[in-house]
C-alpha cells in the first residue's frame, strides 16, 4: 500500500517582479504527485523551477493559484504551517548557512527546542539523529571545525530531530567533494530505504539521481520526463535538447548503438554498464 | 623555463602557538608553466584554498617561497603589490562579492585599481565581458538583477579584466547545471589561448578535470600527492579513492571491464575515448 506525500495540482506560481517589472512565472498549471516513502531525485537547468518547488512542498512559499497538499495539508491553510513544517524538512546547498550553534549537539536541538519538546526527549531525538547520520561521536565537537560533508550530516541531523516524514534536500552536495557527496548520499538513501522517509533529492549530478527510485526532468516549470532512472536516462536526445546531459555510461551506451549496436540503455552505474559491455565486445 | 609561479617547500601553519594550531601545507614544491591549464583536485582540507591563497599573496608563508617569474613575491613590497594583479583569484561562489551599481562598474573596479586610463579601463571591461558572455545590455544592470549563472560570469569577468598571467578559479561550475558548466569553461578555454595565459582550477569534479586540463596536480594532506596528464594521473584509481577523491565514470567502467576478463587500455576517461577504444576493438562488427 503506499499513501501520496504530495500532492500537487495545477499549480501556478510566480515571482513578483520589481517595481515596474513585469512578474516571473514559474510553474503554470503543474500536477505531480509524489508517494510517501519512495526517493524522488528532480532535475533541469538552472532556473527550471527547481528549487521553487521545493520551497513550495513545505510552504517557504505559497501557489498564486492551484493547490500543494502535503501530507493531506494544504500549505494555503496558515493554522496548518506549523504541522506541515514538522513533517517535511529542508536541507539547503551550503552548510554553513544552515548551522546556528558553536556544538554539534546543540545545533541539532535547536528545531525540537523551538518547538517545545520535552528536554528529556529532546536529548533521545537528539542522540537518535546523530546515530543515524553517523556523527554520533562529534556531537561534542565544534561544527566549524568540521568537513562539509559532516557539516552537511549534522544539517540533515537538525532536520531528523524534528521526526519529519519527509526530507527535501536542495543540491545539498553542490558543495561537497567526492568524499562528503558519497557520505551525504549514503546517509539520504539510508534514511529512504531503512526508514521509509520520504526523499526529495534536487541535484544537477545524474550520477546522483540514478539512484533514486524515480526521477523527474523539468524545464521551464514543466515536467518533461518522469519514471525510472534508467527510462529517463536512456532518452539522451531529449535530455539533451533541454540542455541537460545523461550520465556518462547512458552516452557511452547511446553512442555505441548509433554505430550500430543496440545495447540496452538502463545499464547506468559502472557496474552495469561494464557488464552490458563485457557482454557485447568479449570475444 | 622559469615557470611563471612555483612554490619551493611551502610551509603554513594556521592558529600557530594555540590549541588549534594546524599545518596545513607541509613542504609544497607546485610549478605553473605560462599558457597552461593545470586543475588542482584534492579533498576538503587537503589544503588547496591555503595554496591557492599563496599564489596572489594573500597568505604568507609560515616557511618556504613563492616565486613569481623567478622572484621571491615577498621580496618587496611593490613587487607584492604587483603580483596580485598579475595573479587574478577567483573565489568559491565570487557572485556574491559583487556590490557596484552596475555589472559595467562592477567589471571596472580591479583595472581601475590598476591605475589604467578610462579608454583602457573601458576596453577590458568590454573584452572581459564579451569572453565570458555577457551582453552590452547585461553591462548597464544592476548585478543583482543578473540570473545565478550571468552573476557569476559577471564576478569572473572582474578578474580576467586585469588580464593576470595567471587565473585561478576555486571550483568555478559548483551550482551552475551541466549546460552553463560546459559553456563556461569552454569560455574559459577560449581566454586561455587567446591570451596565453595560465589557468589553475580547483574543482572536485575528475569529468571536468579530465575534460579540461592538461595537467592535474592532486593534493593531499597539505602536500602534492601526484601530478602529471590526467591519463597518467587517472590510471592511479585505488590510490586516489584512497585519497578521498575519485576516478571518471568511464575510467570506472573500463576498470571494471578489466576485472571482467577484457583487455582493454584502462587510461579512458571521456565517451568519445571509450567509444572510439571499443569500436576499434570490435572492428565494426556489432553483433
Amino acid at each position: 500500500m503506499s499513501n501520496t506525500a504530495f500532492t500537487i495540482q495545477n499549480l501556478r506560481f510566480s515571482y513578483p517582479g520589481a517595481e515596474d517589472m513585469p512578474d516571473t512565472p514559474v510553474f503554470d498549471g503543474l500536477n505531480l504527485t509524489i508517494e510517501e516513502g519512495s526517493f524522488v531525485a528532480v532535475v533541469g537547468h538552472n532556473g527550471c523551477g527547481k528549487s521553487t518547488l521545493a520551497k513550495l512542498l513545505n510552504a517557504v512559499l505559497l501557489p498564486c493559484g492551484g493547490s500543494v497538499i502535503a501530507y493531506g495539508m494544504d500549505t494555503k491553510d496558515e493554522k496548518l504551517l506549523l504541522a506541515i513544517r514538522k513533517r517535511v524538512g529542508m536541507v539547503f546547498q551550503n552548510p554553513d548557512n544552515q548551522i546556528v550553534s558553536n556544538v554539534v549537539e546543540e545545533d541539532v536541538a535547536f528545531a525540537p527546542e523551538n518547538l517545545g519538546v520535552e528536554p528529556a526527549e529532546i536529548r533521545k531525538r537528539v542522540d537518535d539523529a546523530l546515530r543515524r547520520v553517523g556523527m554520533y561521536e562529534y556531537r561534542n565537537h565544534a561544527p566549524h571545525l568540521l568537513s562539509g560533508g559532516q557539516k552537511q550530516r549534522i544539517a540533515i541531523a537538525g532536520v531528523l530531530a524534528m521526526q519529519p516524514k519527509c526530507i527535501v534536500l536542495d543540491e545539498p552536495t553542490a558543495m561537497l567533494d567526492p568524499q562528503g557527496r558519497k557520505e551525504v548520499l549514503e546517509t539520504i538513501e539510508r534514511l529512504c530505504r531503512e526508514s521509509g522517509m520520504t526523499v526529495v533529492l534536487i541535484t544537477h549530478h545524474m550520477d546522483e539521481a540514478i539512484r533514486a527510485d524515480r526521477v523527474i526532468v523539468m524545464t521551464s516549470g514543466k515536467v518533461i520526463a518522469d519514471g525510472k532512472p534508467g527510462e529517463v536516462f536512456s532518452r539522451v536526445e531529449l535530455l539533451r535538447e533541454n540542455r541537460l546531459t545523461a550520465p556518462d555510461t547512458a552516452q557511452l551506451l547511446y553512442e555505441l548503438n548509433r554505430e550500430g549496436y543496440s545495447l540496452a540503455l538502463d545499464a547506468l552505474s559502472p557496474e552495469a554498464c561494464a557488464q552490458t559491455l563485457a557482454k557485447a565486445f568479449k570475444v | 623555463m622559469t615557470p611563471i609561479l612555483e612554490t619551493k617547500n611551502l610551509h603554513h601553519v594556521y592558529s600557530d602557538g594555540t590549541p588549534f594550531r594546524h599545518e596545513a601545507l607541509k613542504g609544497v614544491d607546485f610549478a605553473v608553466q605560462r599558457g597552461e591549464f593545470l586543475a588542482l583536485i584534492g579533498h576538503t582540507g587537503s589544503g588547496k584554498s591555503t595554496l591557492v591563497q599563496h599564489l596572489n599573496a594573500l597568505l604568507k608563508p609560515t616557511d618556504g617561497q613563492v616565486l613569481f617569474d623567478g622572484k621571491d613575491i615577498w621580496s618587496d613590497k611593490a613587487f607584492t603589490r604587483a603580483v596580485r594583479f598579475r595573479v587574478g583569484l577567483v573565489f568559491q561562489y565570487p557572485e556574491y562579492q559583487l556590490f557596484e551599481e552596475t555589472v559595467f562598474a562592477d567589471i571596472a573596479f580591479g583595472p581601475k585599481n590598476m591605475g589604467l586610463d578610462r579608454d583602457e579601463i573601458d576596453a577590458r571591461v568590454r573584452r572581459a565581458a564579451e569572453f565570458v558572455g555577457l551582453s552590452e545590455k547585461a553591462l548597464r544592470k544592476s548585478p543583482f538583477d543578473l540570473s545565478g549563472g550571468n552573476r557569476r560570469r559577471a564576478a569572473i569577468a572582474g578578474v580576467i579584466a586585469m588580464e593576470p598571467d595567471v587565473l585561478i578559479l576555486d571550483e568555478p561550475t559548483a551550482g551552475l547545471d551541466p549546460y552553463g558548466s560546459e559553456q563556461l569553461l569552454e569560455n574559459l578555454r577560449r581566454w586561455q589561448a587567446a591570451q596565453n595565459s595560465a589557468v589553475v582550477m580547483v574543482t572536485h569534479s575528475m569529468e571536468e578535470a579530465a575534460a579540461c586540463a592538461s595537467r592535474l596536480v592532486v593534493m593531499a594532506d597539505g602536500a602534492v600527492k601526484m601530478q602529471g596528464e590526467p591519463k597518467a594521473v587517472f590510471a592511479h584509481a585505488a590510490e586516489l579513492e584512497r585519497l578521498g577523491l575519485d576516478v571518471p565514470q568511464i575510467t570506472k567502467v573500463f576498470l571494471r571491464l578489466r576485472e571482467l576478463g577484457m583487455d582493454v587500455d584502462t587510461s579512458v576517461f571521456t565517451v568519445e575515448q571509450a567509444k572510439a577504444a571499443l569500436l576499434k576493438r570490435g572492428e565494426g562488427a556489432p553483433c
